[in-house]
């Protein structure tokens, strides 16, 4: 392909990333095997709430094949996990856990001791020999039980198990409108718990220099930069620089492998401790009680307006449930990311939000793909359809009614969010509506209502929030995040004129190395293929917060865009110099730096690269070498929105729910590459769906997690799901340059209401107005037969 | 998912398993497609020290029609879904096996196996019951075969003894005027049975002369619905008649109960498939 001619951007490329990820070719965390290295088994505690009493661990230590055993009192010399991300503007009664549990184990599954051994059969049989004597405590895990008068208390400084109790809107004018409305509808909404399940699950290799006092660690992470910061300077006390942090391929993530985890902490205390690299890989039962879990609310919801359809408030009351300790982020996800966006699509003038995070003795729960704002999205989606029912009113026509204007862009909602960028609600509705045949679907409806066939349709508009910035507004001060949130891109201009990019960013599913590249060759003019990725490595990548939040895009492909520009200005100074030309004459385009209107007088990129690195005649002051760094902090988030419609058919009879249609029609603003946004849109709405219909993760009243297994918990497969139609409109961002808003999330934020209000709907005859998630089978045959 | 250690064989004909069975006792296993066995290990639910591998043994393989159907033990479910004599014979058992599991478990697993197993939300059960199989066993004391009906004892147990090894199933080849169906209401997750019933159906100038159902997932093991079957039976098998069967149906049953489906909701549901199965069996039965 000729660069000058053909552009990147906007081509539906295959993702550069396939070839070796689809042939067996990566190299995840489980391939990386290092000489002398040994591996790790957990123990793990079988009890939701105890006391830690005598340990025992002479069997196992003496078991062939076992280094080492190690208990949480062993470990005492370094800090606990730390929490990244507190509840921004009140108090936030923290407790995180230790790499090995001391005095008291919170939930089942945390970790209790840890065996050292040649291989990972010997550490397994070994740590059935370890005898744990433990005192049970009693047990909570329903987060508002949990804030109960009685209820089993976790931490001694949090009364009542509430970690934070925050809140945003206005109270008192939600009151009044409350007050004064002439229809209100309150209604209890549950966001249930999920468990996450990237193909691959997590861990940690961690191999130390004792001469140098130098940890590596290779960890299954979506934020490496993130992780060497706090293992060093929060858990361990030494020197940043003394640890390289390196993320391998990694299979699949959703926000469960941005945070620290104890294996991290352990490997690397074992390794200091031995001296031999130590490997730690969780199965899939560990995995699941474990890792963090995701949403897990409960909520009561209220909404008010008129009869004519207008919605005039919003009242919100949600106990979010963190688990048995908070992992990395988790109170600024029920709040900054859920409380903040509350209000969704629609211009609703008094809003509030009460949120109280706690803990129970579950697993910990953080962000997982939407983080917040799936939460959000659902709970208004549900709300306004269940207003529109109240008033008998077209659902389409209320969210019509009531969507912020495109003229009232930039948008303040009045719960403390930065004002949403752009946005054009009723195209992209009107295309999801005339993509299923709205207008004819209630009279195929009420046809096969006639034959007792139940046929439903659900609408969902979204808005979203992502590439969340600027520092100085997420930052400690504002919503308590603890650090800054920008994204950094280094470009380096090789001699032959190829260009290596390293981004803060990485990917693990995202296609980042064919987005990256495509954003490169058509700013520089060059060959997509001479433009090479580089990620994951602390050492060799500047400092990056991570890929989450559907930021990286946004964020990073921002600083990547901001290097490219500082290049071109730099190529076009030399440009000057060598065609002996006015700098303020040149121009660069199509790879090429020429005097404005003589084209034929040109320098080509890869001659300026050259020339750049020879260095035999550079203007005076000028450095060798084309390269950049870009550190982009953003003025703002950008706020993606789209319409999600499904179509359902439930068999009355079973109550099992078809979900026959799924339409989405996104606005992710200008779009990179549309093959790899509508592979992030298909696995989202996959996750949606999911949740509306399979997806629940269950613990007993003894915090036995009931659903631990792929047996019990139920992820969609392909033959679950009908074939997607996708469509999408672009209302650029203006918060960024190339006009890009994110696209990680959005499907999934999209969809696990699309759903519901689609089963409800087709639920009408039997006067159902609202249900829980899932929808399974059972579920619906009872509130179809009132059981 | 790490299982603890067993020693491994893998014998080459059912004779030498069987002597391997006698010879390890009962910490012994058979392996099969391991679709059960292996993750029981893996979680250590089930810790053998000895496992038999019975996959590798070419004359337990394979399907003939000399004297009704008959499928070798270790015959994969996929190659039964796809068997052009299955498909002629007995299409209810191709029926049956293709809804279990996925791709991977029906590549792997055996009929043989999953019978053997006796899991109570298998599939195969229920029609081995309903079509009235007929399944062979050969021990240290030779071969012997065992009704349908005497086969399913208990939860996880058959009339299988400790020392013997399932060889092979035999159905009948079904003719004119027969018709058998499977319907399943599927785990989600797991995708066995969270009820499954099959129905066999004979119809002679109109009536039905013979009748079979049997439900699979709802209680501890298969079993045969004989109320229904009786209900069934004399009438021309018309909405009345199969709608009295129908209701018939799982009166009688204990059920299990989990979070995915409660007894109650298991009991209705053995109603609602046992009318789906009874009506898909008539009519093929009537084509």
């Amino acid at each position: 392909m000729t660069a000058a001619t053909t552009k990147m951007v906007g081509q539906a490329l295959k993702r550069r990333e396939d070839p070796k990820l689809i042939t067996g070719q990566g190299n995840f965390l489980d391939d990386i095997k290092l000489t002398g290295m040994l591996h790790c088994a957990v123990l793990r505690s079988p009890y939701a709430h105890a006391k830690i009493g005598k340990i025992d661990t002479s069997k196992a230590a003496a078991y062939p094949g076992v280094v080492a055993v190690f208990v949480g009192d062993d470990m005492l010399d370094i800090n606990p996990l730390p929490c990244a991300w507190a509840a921004g503007g009140v108090k936030n009664n923290l407790n995180t856990p230790r790499a090995l549990a001391s005095g008291t184990v919170r939930f089942v599954g945390e970790p209790v001791a840890v065996v050292v051994a040649e291989n990972r059969y010997i550490a397994r049989d070994a740590a059935d020999l370890i005898d744990v004597d433990y005192e049970p405590l009693s047990v909570v895990v329903d987060a508002k039980k949990a804030t109960q008068a009685g209820a089993p208390q976790l931490h001694e400084n949090a009364p009542n198990n509430i970690v934070m109790d925050w809140e945003c809107g206005e109270k008192a004018k939600t009151d009044a409108a409350f007050a004064a409305a002439e229809v209100a509808v309150k209604e209890e909404i549950i966001n249930q718990r999920l468990l996450p399940t990237p193909m691959e699950t997590r861990g940690s290799i961690a191999r130390y220099e004792p001469s140098t006092g130098e940890f590596t660690v290779w960890m299954t992470s979506q934020a490496p930069h993130v992780m060497r910061l706090l293992l060093t300077a929060f858990v361990f006390g030494i020197a940043e620089p003394k640890l390289r942090c390196i993320s391998p391929d990694i299979g699949g993530g959703f926000g469960q492998k941005i945070f620290c985890y104890n294996d991290m902490v352990f490997t690397m205390w074992i390794a200091r401790k031995i001296g031999r690299p130590v490997k730690f890989v969780e199965d899939r039962s560990e995995n699941y009680k474990y890792s963090t879990h995701g949403r897990d609310h409960i909520t009561e919801a209220e909404i008010c307006g008129t009869r004519d359809g207008t919605i005039t408030g919003l009242r919100v009351e949600t106990y979010a449930n963190l688990g048995g300790y908070l992992s990395t982020i988790a109170p600024g996800i029920p709040t900054t990311l859920y409380g903040r966006i509350i209000t969704g699509v629609y211009k609703i003038p008094a809003a509030y939000c009460h949120v109280q995070g706690v803990y129970t003795n579950t697993a910990m729960v953080d962000a997982y793909r939407g983080a917040g704002r799936p939460e959000a999205s659902y709970l208004i989606e549900r709300m306004v359809d269940r207003f529109a029912a109240e008033i008998g009113m077209d659902p389409v026509e209320v969210r019509r009614k009531n969507f912020i204007q495109p003229d009232e862009f930039p948008y303040q909602n009045g719960l403390g969010l930065l004002p949403y960028d752009s946005g054009n609600y009723e195209p992209a509705l009107d295309k999801a509506l005339a993509m299923a045949g709205y207008a004819d679907f209630r009279k195929e409806q009420a046809a096969a209502r006639a034959q007792g066939k139940y046929l439903g349709i659900g609408i969902s508009s979204y808005v979203e929030i992502c590439g969340v910035a600027p520092s100085a507004w997420i930052g400690a001060a504002g919503q308590g995040w603890g650090a800054g949130l920008f994204e950094s891109a280094n470009i380096r201009v090789h001699l032959t004129g190829q260009v290596v990019l390293t981004t803060g960013s990485l990917p693990h599913g995202q296609g980042l190395e064919t987005t990256f590249a495509q954003i490169v060759a058509d700013e520089l003019g060059i060959p997509y293929e001479s433009v090479v990725v580089e990620h994951s490595d602390t050492a060799g990548t500047p400092f990056g917060y991570g890929t989450y939040g559907s930021r990286s895009l946004a964020v990073g492909g921002t600083a990547l865009y901001k290097s490219t520009v500082k290049i071109k200005e730099k190529a076009k100074k030399l440009a000057a110099h060598l065609l002996e030309a006015n700098p303020d004459d040149i121009v660069f385009e199509d790879g090429k730096a020429f005097v404005k209107g003589s084209p034929d007088q040109s320098k080509s990129f890869g001659d300026l690269a050259l020339q750049a690195s020879l260095a035999y005649s550079l203007p005076e002051g000028m450095e060798p070498f084309l390269d950049e760094t870009t550190y982009y902090d953003p003025p703002n988030c950008t706020f993606p929105f789209g319409t999600h419609i499904a179509i359902v058919e439930v068999d009355a009879n079973s109550g099992h729910v078809n979900l026959k249609r799924y339409i989405a029609v996104d606005d992710c603003g200008n779009q990179i590459n549309p093959l790899v946004i509508q592979g992030q849109i298909h696995g989202g709405i996959a996750q949606g769906v999911a949740q509306a219909l399979y997806e629940h993760g269950v613990y007993d009243d003894n915090g036995q997690l009931v659903t631990g297994t792929l047996m019990d918990y139920a992820i969609p497969n392909a033959a679950m799901l009908p074939t997607f139609e996708l469509a999408h409109t672009v209302t650029p961002s203006p918060v960024n340059p190339m006009g890009v808003k994110g696209a990680g999330e959005a499907g999934t934020i999209g969809s696990a209401q699309a759903v519901m209000n689609a089963v409800i709907d087709a639920l009408a005859p039997f006067n159902i107005k609202h249900m829980q998630m899932p929808a399974t089978d059972e579920r619906v045959w009872r509130v179809i037969n009132n059981k | 998912m790490i299982p603890a250690s067993f020693d491994y064989f893998a014998p080459k004909s059912v004779a030498e398993a069987v002597s391997l069975l006698q010879q390890h006792g009962e910490d012994a296993k058979i392996l099969a497609g391991g679709h059960s066995l292996l993750p029981a290990m893996k979680l250590r639910l089930a810790q053998p020290t000895t496992l038999i591998d019975i996959s590798t043994i070419a004359e337990l393989k394979g399907i003939s029609t000399s004297n009704g159907l008959t499928i070798g033990a270790g015959t994969t479910y996929h190659t039964v879904a796809t068997s052009a004599d299955v498909l002629q014979h007995c299409p209810v058992l191709a029926e049956c096996v293709h809804q279990i599991g996925d791709i991977q478990v029906r590549n792997r697993g055996t009929v043989g196996g999953a019978i053997a197993h006796a899991d109570p939300a298998a599939d195969l059960p229920a029609v081995v019951l309903a079509l009235n199989a007929t399944i062979t066993v050969q021990g240290p004391n030779g071969n012997r075969q065992i009704n349908a009906d005497d086969l399913f004892v208990s939860i996880f147990t058959t009339a299988v003894e400790p020392g013997e090894i399932l060889t092979s199933i035999t159905f009948p080849s079904l003719s004119k005027g027969q018709g058998a169906a499977y319907a399943k209401l599927r785990h989600p997750a797991s995708r066995y049975a969270i009820v499954g019933v099959a129905a066999y159906i004979k119809l002679d100038g109109g009536k039905v002369t013979e009748a079979r159902v049997a439900v699979t997932g709802a209680g501890p093991m298969a079993t045969r619905e004989t109320a229904t079957e009786a209900a069934l039976i004399g009438t021309d098998g018309g909405d009345a008649a199969i709608a009295a069967a129908a209701e018939a149906a799982g009166e009688e049953m204990e059920y299990l109960g989990d979070i995915h489906a409660s007894a109650e909701y298991r009991k209705a549901m053995v109603k609602v498939y046992t009318k789906r199965a009874i009506n898909e069996a008539l009519a093929r039965a009537r084509a």
